[in-house]
């Protein structure tokens, strides 16, 4: 299902009417709160010498701690009687100078730090990013005191010490990025063209390096203009008559019972500076954070959304014990709607193994995900159709019965066996808790039983290997693993989504075999997801071959096997490597798949047929009927005698 | 465990060179004559004299550091002129107040970080998740000390719920209710900024394992959805938070500066804004040594315990 998620999103990419970045942020309600209120703040204290302000530093003592709202004086005076708007605006201006000059600091130094570090390399680097690595051993606000302390307390002084405990994150950042520029070929060719190396770093990297510059910069200068007021607050930066917010704020904590006013409103306004800068700072970070456009962070819930248009009537193919019917699974992405599964009909027979074939992209591993609700929503949701699991309908059943459903009734085999088994827990453990959460038994049965499941799945040593940890096994083990899990609480129905692809060739034959025979002890069903038509020969009774969301071939293995009827198909088949003819694979045919948001009418593989004729294109295209269980979604489909294009 | 415990411990002795030397060579910047710096308006010429012969300020520099390293593997950081007594007495006293003072605040933020984070990744996009979003935004844009005012006017003077200062009640008290009561406050406000950047990064590590193989494979297996964010996907996001809790642990500790300055508490960081403001230059040196060595160990067990959780690093 990963697969159509993100073919789905590269297809979004090139959709038109996407809002640009600009629109983006301003979208975002808290970024454009964030920027009006940095504009309003940064606006007054560039003007301060244009406005009708008294002289911040005019002493009244007549009108000491006037309260806000007082006439003359709008936000009150302070202990000598100085206006407080105007000090506070004029104060303002400090704070974003002081902030504004030792983000810029901090940036220049620690940029440069990083771009020799990262272009250097070698042992240049290694003794710049052990000296970087001690600074960033001490406490942040820290090493700034101790620095103020040995330059003396002053505005200055408390600007250079914020800006030096600032410089690691900068040098960090860019010399991370600069290491992967200098790797680049530009660089190389510039380098072979006889620039020097202070011209390549300067003319080349630098440019490209810009904008991380920037963009940390963003994010640290609401840090520094706090700092800087932490240190005036402390009494260890501006001194009087000279006034930050910060020190403001200090001045007035000596009479915070009798005058709040006087310390109350400096903070606030160092409040709203860092948080209009924190909030555009996020908002822009939004907008670039390329993850979080496609909306790829959102947490996928329990179950796959229903919301079907069409339930369709019970069905039944006699024995059948999954019965599928026109199955809708859709995915919404921005205002686009892909249709990965476009009805879909399937039946599965007690210990029968129906093979599901296709690319990445058809439609194959959502088809199978959406049975148990496992297609992860958002943004995927079942739209129409039904899945009778023993005539009962598993999109109609409430959440609390498929969990009942999942892992006892209907077990998953997954494809990466590495990424499936949760890392932090024991292979046991794991176990365990399958077994667990579907029959009220004590731990010590739980773990016998899971001894026995391992040994039923040819590992040796089964005590010993409850007890390892998933990245001790090699690649086939923990397959065989997840193939135990499955088999944990004699399922009805293994789902084995591409159980074999991320295993190397004598391990896939293994796990095949393994399965195979399991699957005759047990005489559980397997629906057995695959792009590869060897290894559906070698474990699969019937074949379904899906293309863009649709079945365009179904039939026993034999028969697709031997007499292949959709040009597609054939393909397939094709890409299985032969022994002795390597680099005959799946990407061997030749174009993509269609994209599922916008399917064209007609034939979807018309695109990349060579027997398409214009007919194709037009209209809908029935599954017809070639024989008791072959049946073929084709106009013009192969016969012996043509097969061999 | 205890061979990689030791490993750790042995790695970490270069870096407390490196914050030896760094300290060291901060002090060294004092411009004038660091004899007369260090005593300020105790620099009598029979101080001068031993403070000369005792710390050998006279003698170039990396002769100076290597007295002054031999001296503080003794335990002896100097004395304080100002107080009149050894600077490690001084400063330890000082660090165990500071310590009480900034662990409570580590527990709280760890706690209601991590509590935050889940809940809004857990409710993403709902209500909690917004409400939780726009309190993280404000609790890492609030300047602390100003905060702190706010507490100390709305819950000492206002309602009287808590003292305004100080570590204990000057008449009676000294026991732990006393002390957990004067304690409230300051730790609250010194917790915030830790809680907001902890919440922020719980719920983006949450979401990011929610969305892994193995969290499929959880529901797969027809567990409770409880159990698979409280257990599989938690301990999962928990594994990642843990180094950035040791990293809050030096904010926690740095912020403290401003925290025991507006509560009047005992500690080390009020101890070093009035050092820096009398001069007190080895008093100085000694508190930012020890609070910087005391840094490295916290990222030391942060590292143990992620080792701990996370087998793959063993
Ligand atoms: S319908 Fe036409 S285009 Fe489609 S597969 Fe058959 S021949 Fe090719």
């Amino acid at each position: 299902m990963s697969e159509a998620v993100s073919t789905a999103a590269k297809g979004r990419a090139r959709g038109a009417g996407r809002p640009g970045p600009i629109r983006l942020l301003l979208n975002n309600t808290l970024a454009a709160s964030g920027l009006v209120l940095l504009v309003l703040i940064i606006a007054a204290a560039l003007l301060a010498p244009l406005l009708p302000l008294p002289d911040p530093d005019a002493t009244a003592p007549a009108d000491r701690l006037l309260r806000p709202l007082t006439e003359g004086h709008l936000l009150g005076t302070d202990a000598l009687g100085r206006d407080i708007l105007s000090r506070l605006v004029w104060g303002t201006r400090v704070s974003l100078a002081v902030g504004i000059s030792a983000t810029l600091i901090a940036a220049f130094f620690g940029s440069l730090i990083g771009l020799v570090a990262g272009y250097a390399g070698g042992r240049v680097d290694a003794f710049l990013m052990r000296g970087i690595d001690m600074v960033m051993a001490f406490p942040y606000i820290l090493l700034a005191l101790a620095i103020v302390a040995a330059l003396g307390p002053g505005l200055l002084n408390a600007l250079y010490a914020i800006a030096v405990v600032n410089i690691p994150f900068f040098a960090r950042n860019i010399r991370g990025i600069t290491i992967g520029l200098s790797r680049r070929e530009f660089v190389d060719a510039a380098r072979l063209s006889g620039k020097s190396n202070a011209g390549i770093l300067f003319g080349e990297i630098l440019p490209n390096v810009l904008p991380v510059i920037i963009i940390t910069m963003s994010t640290t200068i609401g840090w520094m203009i706090l700092e800087t007021a932490g240190l005036s607050f402390l009494g260890l930066g501006a001194q009087p008559p000279q006034a930050d917010l910060g020190s403001m704020l200090g001045e007035g904590r000596k009479i915070l019972f009798t005058a709040p006013h006087v310390s109350i409103i400096p903070g606030l306004m160092i409040f709203a500076l860092v948080m209009s800068i924190n909030l555009l700072g996020d908002g822009v970070r939004d907008v670039l954070d390329p993850r979080l456009k496609s909306g790829a962070l959102t947490r996928p819930v329990a179950r796959t959304a229903v919301e079907r248009r069409t339930v369709p009537e019970t069905r039944t193919h006699g024995d059948s014990v999954l019965e599928v019917a026109d199955l809708n699974t859709e995915f919404h992405i921005g205002g686009d709607v892909y249709r990965a599964v476009g009805g879909i009909d399937l039946h599965l027979k007690q210990g029968e193994c129906l093979g599901i074939v296709g690319e990445s992209g058809s439609g194959k591993s959502v088809t199978a995900m959406s049975l148990m609700g496992l297609v992860p929503t958002p943004p995927g949701r079942i739209t129409g159709g039904a899945a009778w699991l023993d005539g009962e309908d598993l999109f109609a059943v409430s959440d609390e019965r498929i969990r009942a459903l999942r892992g006892a009734d209907v077990s998953h085999v997954f494809q990466d066996p590495l990424s499936t088994l949760h890392p932090l827990f024991t292979i046991g453990d794991q176990l365990t808790e399958a077994i667990m959460a579907h029959r009220p038994i004590r731990r010590s049965e739980a773990d016998a039983r899971a001894e026995e499941l391992l040994r039923l799945v040819r590992i040796t040593n089964p005590a010993e290997r409850l007890k390892v940890y998933p990245h001790e096994l090699s690649g086939g083990m923990r397959q065989r693993v997840c193939i135990a899990m499955a088999l944990a609480n004699d399922a009805k129905i293994i789902i084995a989504d591409e159980p074999t692809t991320a295993l190397d060739v004598t391990v896939q034959a293994q796990i095949l075999s393994l399965m195979d025979t399991l699957r005759r002890e047990s005489n559980a069903a397997i629906l057995f997801i695959t792009h590869d038509f060897g290894v559906v020969s070698a474990v699969c009774d019937r074949v379904a071959v899906m293309y863009a969301g649709r079945i365009v071939e179904t039939g026993t293995t034999e028969e697709v096997l031997n007499a292949p009827a959709h040009p597609y198909t054939r393909k397939l088949i094709d890409c299985v490597p032969v022994l002795g003819e390597p680099g005959r694979r799946l990407d061997a045919i030749e174009g993509r798949p269609p994209v599922v948001n916008d399917l064209p009418p007609g034939c979807a593989f018309a695109a990349r047929c060579p027997r398409v004729k214009p007919d194709c294109r037009r209209g809908h295209i029935a599954l017809s009927s070639l024989g008791d269980t072959q049946a073929v979604r084709c106009l013009y489909p192969l016969t012996g005698e043509t097969a061999d294009d | 465990m205890a061979a990689y415990i030791a490993k750790r411990l042995l790695a970490a002795i270069p870096v407390l060179f490196g914050l030896s030397i760094i300290v060291f060579l901060i002090m060294a910047m004092i411009p004038g004559d660091p004899a007369t710096a260090i005593l300020g308006s105790y620099a009598t010429p029979e101080n001068v004299a031993r403070i000369n012969a005792d710390l050998g300020l006279d003698k170039p520099l990396p002769q100076q550091y290597l007295i002054w390293l031999g001296n503080l593997l003794q335990g002896d950081l100097g004395r304080s002129y100002a107080l009149n007594r050894p600077v490690l007495d001084e400063v330890l006293e000082r660090f165990s107040a500071t310590l009480i003072l900034a662990g409570t605040a580590l527990v709280l933020c760890s706690i209601l970080g991590l509590l935050a984070g889940v809940v809004s990744a857990v409710r993403q996009y709902g209500l909690a998740d917004k409400v939780i979003t726009v309190l993280v935004l404000i609790g890492i844009s609030i300047p602390s000390f100003w905060l702190g005012l706010l507490l100390i006017l709305a819950f000492a003077v206002k309602i009287r719920l808590f003292p305004a200062s100080g570590m204990y009640a000057i008449y009676g008290g000294g026991d732990l209710p006393d002390l957990l009561h004067h304690l409230f406050l300051p730790a609250l406000t010194l917790a915030v900024v830790a809680t907001g950047v902890i919440a922020r990064l719980t719920r983006t590590a949450m979401l990011e394992v929610l969305r892994q193989d193995y969290i499929r494979t959880a529901r797969a297996k027809g567990l409770s959805e409880r159990r698979v964010i409280y257990r599989h996907a938690f301990k999962a996001a928990l594994v990642s938070v843990i180094p950035v809790i040791g990293i809050q642990a030096g904010f926690v500790l740095g912020g403290a500066v401003y925290i025991e300055t507006v509560f009047q508490w005992p500690g080390i960081g009020s101890m070093l804004v009035n050092a820096i403001s009398t001069r007190d230059l080895l008093l100085v040196q000694g508190g930012v040594l020890v609070v910087a060595a005391a840094y490295v160990l916290f990222n030391l067990a942060a590292d143990v315990v992620q080792t701990l959780l996370d087998p793959r690093l063993r």
